[in-house]
């Protein structure tokens, strides 16, 4: 059996490092790009959320390069996500495509066919090995997002242009080397020092913009069209309400992001007070904690027709007029082209460096 | 009194019983009026441009119904039955009309959830009740009438009569055609006149039958959906996947004709099931999607009706021969 799975940030490298530590054979999809999301377009639904579409295109990729069994997740709703599984396999299986499809739904709705499908990925290791392998694995993938969000955060200050994303790729390479929990404590404060390398200068007030959004959008630069390395390389000071790990983890506190959900969601409850799947309620929640410590702007970033992004950005307005906080909301799918979104964010940096001229002068 | 009710989404399902328990306890309904360009024009303007047709109509409705009342009600119907959701839409609602910058009366917004239990469920009815009488037993006696009177309303659809006949009291006799034709999607997409084009009176004119999942009964829709691979989490998806299987599997139509909402969550995902499951049964039952949003036109809904009712008529005739 051969594993193959949907690409969403830096998911492959730590399922290759899981899969790695369970012997269990795997091929990860070539990088999401153009061809992927028009496979993916080609057999999804026309208004199915963008993220199907683009993981489609991937597992077709991967299928094609020669994988017999796809992983996915499951869900309970009330999202579309949790549906993502059952639709690719029916998808995928009026295509043409002969394969397994392994669904790993929520252990909290069945214990029991949660450790069979475990097993049936790892035949080799026993549950024990596979919770050791998981929680080893998971220290990793905590280090690799807590060198993403230093990269985010310090890359505005770079004085050679290119030099915080080079050392990113270094940062990474020595994380991927790491296998015992000792040299993965190690890697991670070596990857975060070769961060530091990239020369800096702290003079500058660069402006400050928190990123919020769908979660599959925000973490995969591939179809965000790398917003993040664009922003900071115009010297914007970022910060995001999700990282990989506090997406996939079940606990309440976000171990990246920093903020706990229940936190979040407080913050979101006079605009939005009721969870509605997805990213919604913590989209809002966020864009109030950012206008609290004092941002300069949010971009919302929304897949085509994502329920849970629109109800968001259909109570922004209310936010807007009493925080005064100006949010750029980007539609993503695949007939988003990178010219106009680079004017739109162009726009919005200017709009925010006038405000906060505006802002200073009343000061002064 | 002056209690509001938006002629849209929910209303299709739960009005009878809202009317019945809102009356009991003395308050005066208010019905927006049926869908009218207005209305639409209002909700296209006030609403953000990424949500749902129907939801902008909600908006609409609610904007014209705004100044003529004490209080709006916009339920927020989380969970109709455990184990399941209705729509993300619909846990937001409340909120996103908030977020409205005109002036609105009193909205009044308990949470639906019976995915929390039944108490949690009556403490939501007894919380609503609150806002008319103070009087437990009263609110409780109005609840009772209400749901007594859904009962009816849905014992009449499952009679085989149409919704909004059903809605409105009046019932007319079937066409006596030979065809027959099931019309699944939203209610409020459906029997919302304005919204669906007049589809079904179009259909009937034609002399055709028109079946709509509310007719097929509860326990063949439970049947068909507790078969179903992966647990289905959407209640009204659950109604439109089971009508069509059941439609498909006993061949007891002649066509299918499936009414999408442009850029509906739930429906992106179910139209995938509903083409898988009539590939299996090797297309033998012909279906047409008919997608609807704010620029739909009647003469595109118009040939496609024809030619679809065309090659039904020719496969029909074919057989009988
Ligand atoms: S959050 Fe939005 S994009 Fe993601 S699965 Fe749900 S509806 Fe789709
Ligand atoms: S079910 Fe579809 S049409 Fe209805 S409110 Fe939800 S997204 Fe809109």
């Amino acid at each position: 059996m051969k594993l193959t799975f949907p690409h969403m940030g830096t998911l492959d490298m730590v399922l290759s490092d899981l899969f790695s530590r369970l012997e269990t054979d795997f091929i990860i999809p070539p990088k999401t790009s153009v061809k992927t999301v028009n496979l993916g377009t080609k057999h999804a639904p026309e208004f199915a959320c963008f993220p199907l579409k683009v993981t489609i295109g991937n597992l077709i990729e991967g299928l094609e390069a020669g994988a017999d069994a796809v992983v996915m997740v499951g869900g309970i709703g009330p999202c579309r996500f949790g549906f993502y599984a059952e639709v690719q396999n029916k998808i995928l299986r009026d295509a043409g495509y002969d394969f397994e499809m392994i669904v790993l739904e929520p252990p909290t709705t069945d214990i029991k066919d949660f450790m069979k499908k475990c097993k049936k990925i790892a035949p080799k290791k026993t549950l024990w090995q596979i919770f050791q392998a998981v929680r080893v694995g998971w220290k990793k993938a905590v280090a690799i997002d807590e060198v993403e969000k230093k990269v985010l955060k310090t890359r505005c200050f770079e004085k050679n242009f290119g030099d915080t994303t080079a050392m990113h790729k270094k940062a990474l390479a020595v994380l991927g080397k790491a296998i015992t929990p000792r040299e993965i404590q190690m890697a991670r404060d070596k990857a975060l020092s070769v961060i530091d390398g990239a020369k800096k200068d702290f003079e500058n007030n660069p402006l400050k913009i928190g990123i919020v959004g769908e979660f599959y959008v925000l973490l995969e630069p591939c179809i965000n069209f790398d917003i993040e390395r664009y922003l900071g390389q115009k010297g914007i000071y970022l910060e995001r309400s999700v990282y990989l790990t506090d997406w996939i983890s079940f606990s309440k506190k976000n171990p990246v992001m920093g903020l706990s959900n229940d936190e979040v969601a407080k913050a979101a409850k006079p605009y939005l007070s009721h969870f509605v799947g997805g990213e919604g309620q913590a989209t809002v929640g966020h864009v109030v904690k950012f206008a609290e410590e004092g941002f300069d702007g949010v971009i919302q970033l929304l897949p085509f027709t994502c329920m849970p992004e629109i109800i968001a950005k259909s109570v922004l307005p209310k936010i807007h007029r009493e925080l005064d906080i100006p949010v750029l909301t980007l539609v993503i799918d695949e007939q988003t082209g990178r010219a106009g979104i680079i004017t739109r964010l162009e726009a919005f940096i200017d709009l925010l460096w006038s405000k906060r001229k505006k802002k200073l002068s009343i000061v002064g | 009194m002056k209690v509001g009710v938006p002629r849209a989404l929910l209303y299709y399902k739960y009005f009878p019983l809202w009317e019945t328990f809102f009356s009991e306890l003395g308050a005066e309904v208010v019905l927006s009026s049926p869908t009218n360009k207005r209305i639409l024009n209002l909700g296209t303007e006030a609403a953000e441009n990424e949500v749902c047709l129907p939801v902008k109509i909600f908006y609409g409705h609610v904007i014209s119904l705004k100044d003529k009342v004490d209080a709006l009600f916009i339920p927020r119907i989380v969970s109709v039955e455990g184990g399941a959701y209705t729509c993300p839409k619909f846990l937001g609602l409340p909120d996103m009309i908030r977020a409205l910058d005109v002036d609105l009366p009193q909205i009044i917004s308990p949470t639906f959830n019976l995915k929390l239990g039944l108490r949690e469920f009556y403490r939501s009815v007894y919380e609503l009740g609150g806002f008319f009488t103070k009087n437990l037993f009263k609110i409780v006696m109005a609840f009772q009438k209400g749901l007594n009177k859904l009962d009816s309303f849905e014992n009449l659809l499952h009679d085989g009569h149409l919704l909004n006949e059903a809605l409105a009291g009046r019932f007319f006799p079937a066409p006596k055609g030979r065809l027959r034709i099931g019309v699944v999607g939203h209610p409020y997409n459906i029997f919302d006149q304005y919204i669906s084009m007049n589809l079904i009176e179009r259909l009937q004119k034609k002399g055709i039958k028109v079946l709509t999942a509310e007719m097929v009964e509860e326990e063949v829709v439970d049947k068909i959906v507790t078969g179903l691979q992966k647990k289905l989490f959407w209640t009204y998806e659950k109604d439109v996947v089971g009508a069509v299987f059941h439609w498909l599997d006993a061949k007891s139509v002649d066509g299918i004709i499936y009414v999408l909402s442009f850029a509906c969550g739930p429906d992106s995902l179910i139209q995938i099931l509903i083409e898988h499951e009539a590939k299996q049964q090797g297309f033998s039952v012909p279906i047409m999607p008919i997608v609807i949003d704010e620029h739909s036109g009647e003469a595109g809904l118009v040939t496609r009706l024809e030619a679809f009712v065309d090659m039904m008529s020719r496969k029909v005739g074919s057989e009988k021969s």
